[in-house]
């Protein structure tokens, strides 16, 4: 097999691309959740009130309080979710694994999350390029994600580059 | 800090925002995010995984950050609608991490008044790790 031959793209990628998973169901979003979600990524200052002061949050227009946009409800599940996610796609061909690094990601969103909230969440393999980096041969997996509340009202959709080198 | 849709001008700043950012931080965030990966935690693994400094950052903290910055920006009744970024450079421990944004349009869109800004983080020697775009309906 020459250099220009070598794929980490499997048989199982190809069938994957474009099929959405089953839906996935987060936790119940809790106040706890959101207050240290916000006190980690601001630390070391205190966060905003709209993520953890119930009687100041009533009085905006989210009327209660709300998570960080960047939230991720789906920490901490009781059970491990079966089937690895399609930004970890990929294999060597000499069977060694693939380290995975986030390449970025493009979130819009949609409602806020609440304390309450259950959400769920579908996602898919978009597509993927391979070319030698700085790290050699390296695939880029495109994978989307779809977060909907109990509701059916979308929360978030997010495209990520799942890097495998 | 508040801002409102007709005092924003094409080429505003977005105001600094910025943290440092070690193992403190990280491990916080590792907690929050239950993103317990070797390299964000060990500098063998760090190595390990190419990085010659050792333990780096999350991609995901950053984000963070960047989310953060906009909302310190449009108060707690404005709504970030989008934010993407391409993770370029690694954060290496005891970075200062600064995010940065400037706006690159504003539009009346779908019934909202959204303002488009290009957006980064860089360290404290300017270096950009994370070139991006948000968009904020104010």
């Amino acid at each position: 097999m020459s250099e220009q031959e070598v794929t980490y793209v499997t048989d199982e990628m190809r069938a994957a691309q474009g099929v959405w998973s089953e839906a996935r169901m987060a936790p119940p979003i809790t106040e706890t959740d959101i207050r240290r979600w916000a006190m980690a990524t601001h630390y070391p200052e205190t966060p905003p009130r709209i993520y953890w002061d119930a009687e100041y949050a009533a009085t905006t227009r989210w009327g209660g309080i709300v998570a960080p946009p960047d939230f991720n409800p789906f920490a901490w599940p009781v059970e491990r979710p079966k089937g690895g996610s399609p930004g970890r796609a990929g294999q060597r061909p000499d069977g060694k694994p693939l380290t995975g690094m986030n390449g970025g990601q493009t979130d819009t969103y949609g409602v806020p999350m609440r304390p309450g909230d259950v959400i769920s969440a579908r996602t898919r393999l978009v597509d993927w390029n391979e070319r030698e980096g700085r790290l050699g041969h390296t695939l880029y997996v495109r994978s989307e994600i779809e977060w909907r509340n109990q509701d059916g009202e979308l929360v978030k959709t997010r495209m990520s580059i799942g890097i495998r080198y | 800090m508040t801002v409102s849709f007709e005092d924003i001008q094409i080429g505003d700043k977005l105001p600094t925002w910025s943290r440092k950012t070690s193992f403190a931080e990280w491990n916080r965030y590792a907690a929050v995010n239950e993103e317990f990966v070797p390299f964000h935690m060990d500098d063998e693994a760090g190595r390990r995984a190419g990085n010659e400094a050792g333990a780096f950052g999350m991609g995901n903290l950053r984000y963070a950050y960047i989310v953060n910055a906009l909302r310190e920006w449009i108060g707690d009744d404005a709504i970030v609608r989008e934010v993407g970024c391409q993770y370029r450079a690694i954060n290496q421990k005891d970075d200062v991490l600064t995010v940065t944004g400037e706006v690159t349009a504003k539009k009346a869109e779908d019934g909202e008044n959204r303002v488009y800004l290009d957006i980064n983080v860089v360290t404290q020697t300017g270096a950009p790790t994370c070139p991006g775009h948000a968009v904020v309906a104010l």
